[in-house]
């Protein structure tokens, strides 16, 4: 086939100026790295941003809350223990403490006396009330957690006893209460019977330890009367109808340290720590602020999982590097040595580590050996392949040919080609140290339970089993901030991927 | 391939046999615990542990141990629990409670898992797969304990139709009575929501990648069904790769999943090696890793020779 060409004439022919640039014009754009590439396809898959921003929440959840937290780990108060979530901005939508329950007549009229006491009602809501077939009354209520733990004993020293004295004359907050003259022994329900400061029908009569109420339906007080006002050295303020007909309300009893004194815990707590004890997330069977113990336990799960990908990153791509780049029996030694560590499992080796080092060098650092021992194990396997895929190209011929060294082809010419694969990996990892963690210390093979400043998920896991019916707050929040962290990692992760090795989208690496 | 599958099981052995060392040496190195006095002669004991010679250097004592397992099949007796008892023993009446468990954990996930990779690879790009490749996504990042929790306060607590911890095997008759089954559920539900989405994603884009093969639009053109076209090049293809991890969960079962069991009160293998480091029974602990590591390395070994069983050009390949 032949083209027919037009006949040119000579004269339209000119030689190209020596003088002006030949190459290309200027590329109307920037050129595009490596990574921002990687970068303009991870922002367009949305769930992997939606991931990354969510983790990144997260992480700052667990590293402010403990510091602007009032409460920490070390943080128990036994009163407060098993206390429902309350939230002051939520409080209309039921986020309030509270709790619906069904109470006999002798129960209702128990919470409700706490109320009448002190004005702080434990009592939130009566929906209803019926009889049931013996005609016995029985209330559909709601009571708010904290308020029900009412009145306490507590044993003060004389300064103590006096600085309270003082604190209740400055603020006029009635911390003490009068104490009881008789205690019935048989209706002792919390806090050793502190509540009861109202006559209870004797137990001859039959009674489930209700109330004896006078004609007009309201409680009779039970308080421990003189006559003299300055018993005991009580020279605060008074509740309502002390000192009507000349009887005084007794309000401490000294004994060999002090004085003893019935409080209302509520103020009492608020004398103590300057604020009135409300648990966003509730509060476990020690009385431990869960979302404090959330925080730190995600903290600490986040910051060991990122040290442990960090280093089995390193030890992986160096181990990895040079098994991929020598090859031959420099590989083959090595890949046996990397196989039999692979091959350990790993609870074996967080156990072993656990009981060898966790009382030399402390329960985390053991942890993280654990994790470091077999970890890396993974990257370097990836890497290796990647030196392999990549070590025999001509460019890397090329560079060796113009007398680079080792290392310098490694990490200068077939490293940064890995690096997406390689990073990802390691992204891949974090997911799983979480999950071991939170497994190991839900098992008690890590014991972090004597540990003041720190715990974990899977701790706070195990010691909210048992609540599963009666409390499921305590388990609610730890399991779903896990579920929740468990799948922003793996999001992130294959949006990495997918972002680096476009080729791989939708398979599994 | 025969060759190749003596190697790969002597390399196993001699895996096993530098772990158990590793294991044995440094258990070894730890304190024995104290005795209990409870009711308890202690000299009994010390003279027990001077006679099951736990005074020797530490090599002797792992040539007898070896010795005893290889001559008399004898794995020691516990110390801190089951005193007295064989620990093979143990182990064989523990391990039917896991194998039952996981065993039907893994006949409900293999067809559920597989029948939703397959229908997501077949509507590929359609909103069923991105449901369910979404759902696959969350239900493999939740830890199993999250669901066991989950399903513990909906079924059992709130619906009130299982109960919450196993069956006693005195009460239930045997294992694989109905009350026996019915207090099963729970822990099976848990166990599987994690293996059908692992199932479901494996099965997915292994078809979903055959499926583009040139020989699929050859098996279409040449006048095969959609139907018969997946069924006969298309799942067969894909099996290579499923199958062989369908293997692997087999073998897995025995090991089970400590957390479930402790979660669920099955007393299983994984609940014993769990109790034996608490109680710090070494002998239990060293038996059970020994069983672990085993369980992990024949697993691996049977993905990789199914892998040439199944697939004849993976088998031819070796040859060469």
């Amino acid at each position: 086939m032949t083209t027919n060409i037009p006949n040119i004439p000579k004269e339209k022919f000119a030689f190209v100026p020596r003088s002006e640039k030949i190459h290309d014009e200027k590329l109307q754009t920037k050129a595009v790295g490596y990574l921002g590439d990687a970068w303009n396809r991870f922002r367009t898959n949305k769930s992997a941003v939606v991931a990354f921003v969510l983790i990144m929440i997260l992480l700052v959840f667990a590293l402010v809350v403990p510091e602007i937290s009032s409460f920490s780990v070390a943080f128990r108060d036994g009163y407060y223990k098993l206390s429902l979530p309350r939230s002051d901005f939520f409080y209309s939508l039921g986020w309030d403490g509270g709790k619906n329950e069904q109470q006999s007549e002798a129960g209702y009229l128990y919470l409700n006396s706490i109320g009448v006491e002190s004005g702080d009602s434990a009592v939130m809501k009566v929906y209803d009330s019926f009889q049931d077939a013996t005609g016995q009354t029985f209330y559909n209520l709601r009571s708010d957690s904290y308020s029900s733990v009412g009145y306490v004993f507590v044993n003060l020293s004389e300064a103590e006893y006096q600085a309270l004295m003082k604190y209740q004359d400055d603020t006029g907050i009635q911390v003490m209460y009068p104490l009881q003259a008789t205690m019935n022994k048989h209706f002792v329900r919390a806090n050793d019977g502190a509540n009861f400061w109202y006559k209870l029908q004797s137990e001859a009569q039959g009674t489930t330890g209700a109330p004896v109420l006078d004609e007009n339906g309201q409680y009779i007080p039970n308080y421990l009367t003189s006559n003299d006002p300055a018993k005991a050295g009580y020279v605060s303020s008074r509740i309502k109808g002390d000192g009507e007909n000349g009887v005084w309300y007794t309000y401490a009893q000294k004994n060999q340290t002090g004085y003893r004194v019935r409080v209302h815990y509520k103020e009492y707590f608020k004398y103590i720590n300057g604020f009135y004890c409300s648990f966003l997330f509730g509060s476990n069977v020690y009385g431990q602020d869960i979302l404090t113990c959330l925080a730190v336990g995600a903290r600490f799960s986040l910051l060991l999982a990122i040290c442990v990908a960090t280093i089995n990153f390193i030890l992986g791509v160096i181990y990895g590097s040079i098994e991929g780049y020598y090859g031959g029996w420099v590989d083959m030694i090595m890949e046996r040595i990397s196989d039999i560590l692979a091959d350990v499992p790993f609870i074996v080796v967080a156990t072993l580590f656990q009981l060898h080092l966790a009382n030399k060098v402390g329960v985390v650092p053991s942890l993280l050996f654990a994790f470091i021992l077999t970890g890396w194990v993974g990257t370097a396997a990836r890497v290796r392949t990647q030196f392999y895929r990549f070590k025999g190209q001509e460019y890397v011929l090329a560079a060796r040919t113009l007398g680079a060294s080792d290392s310098r082809l490694i990490f200068k010419h077939i490293f940064p080609n890995s690096l997406g694969t390689i990073i990802t990996g390691a992204v891949m990892t974090i997911p799983g140290v979480i999950f071991s963690e939170s497994m190991l210390s839900y098992l008690h093979i890590i014991n972090l339970d004597t540990s003041s400043t720190l715990t974990s998920i899977g701790t706070m896991l195990s010691n909210g089993k048992d609540y599963l019916s009666t409390y499921p707050h305590i388990l609610f929040f730890p399991a779903f901030f896990i579920a929740i962290l468990e799948i922003c990692f793996n999001l992130f992760g294959n949006g990495l991927r997918d972002a680096f090795n476009p080729s791989l989208r939708g398979a599994e690496d | 391939m025969t060759k190749y599958i003596i190697k790969r099981i002597l390399l196993m052995f001699l895996t096993l046999f530098i772990i158990t060392v590793m294991c044995f040496v440094l258990i070894k190195l730890l304190p024995l615990p104290a005795v209990r006095e409870m009711g308890k002669d202690i000299n009994l004991v010390l003279m027990r542990r001077e006679k099951m010679g736990y005074n020797r250097p530490i090599m002797v004592q792992f040539f007898l141990y070896v010795k005893n397992i290889l001559t008399e099949w004898d794995w020691g007796v516990g110390e801190q629990m089951y005193e007295g008892l064989e620990i093979w023993d143990v182990m064989m009446q523990k391990l039917p409670y896991t194998v039952v468990v996981n065993l039907y954990s893994i006949l409900v996930s293999i067809p559920l898992g597989l029948g939703l990779g397959i229908y997501a690879a077949l509507k590929k790009n359609k909103w069923q797969d991105a449901f369910i490749s979404t759902m696959v996504m969350v239900f493999i990042s939740v830890p199993s304990y999250v669901y066991a929790f989950l399903v513990q306060y909906i079924f059992c607590f709130k619906l009130n139709w299982f109960p919450l911890q196993l069956a006693s095997l005195s009460k239930a008759g045997s294992l694989f009575s109905g009350t026996m089954f019915i207090s099963m559920v729970p822990a099976i539900m848990s166990l599987s929501f994690g293996v059908i989405a692992g199932f479901t994603r494996y099965t997915r884009a292994e078809l979903s990648e055959v499926l583009t093969g040139d020989y699929m639009l050859l098996a279409r053109t040449k006048g095969l069904t959609k139907a018969q076209a997946i069924s006969r090049h298309a799942m067969r293809n894909a099996m290579v790769v499923i199958l062989p991890m369908i293997f692997g969960e087999f073998i897995g079962i025995l090991g089970g999943s400590m957390i479930i069991e402790n979660i669920f009160g099955i007393p299983g293998i994984g609940n014993l090696y769990v109790n034996s480091i608490n109680v710090r029974d070494y002998n239990f602990f060293m038996a059970l890793n020994v069983f672990y590591t085993l369980i992990g390395l024949v697993s691996g070994i049977v993905i990789d020779i199914s892998y040439g069983l199944i697939d004849p050009r993976i088998r031819m390949g070796s040859k060469k």
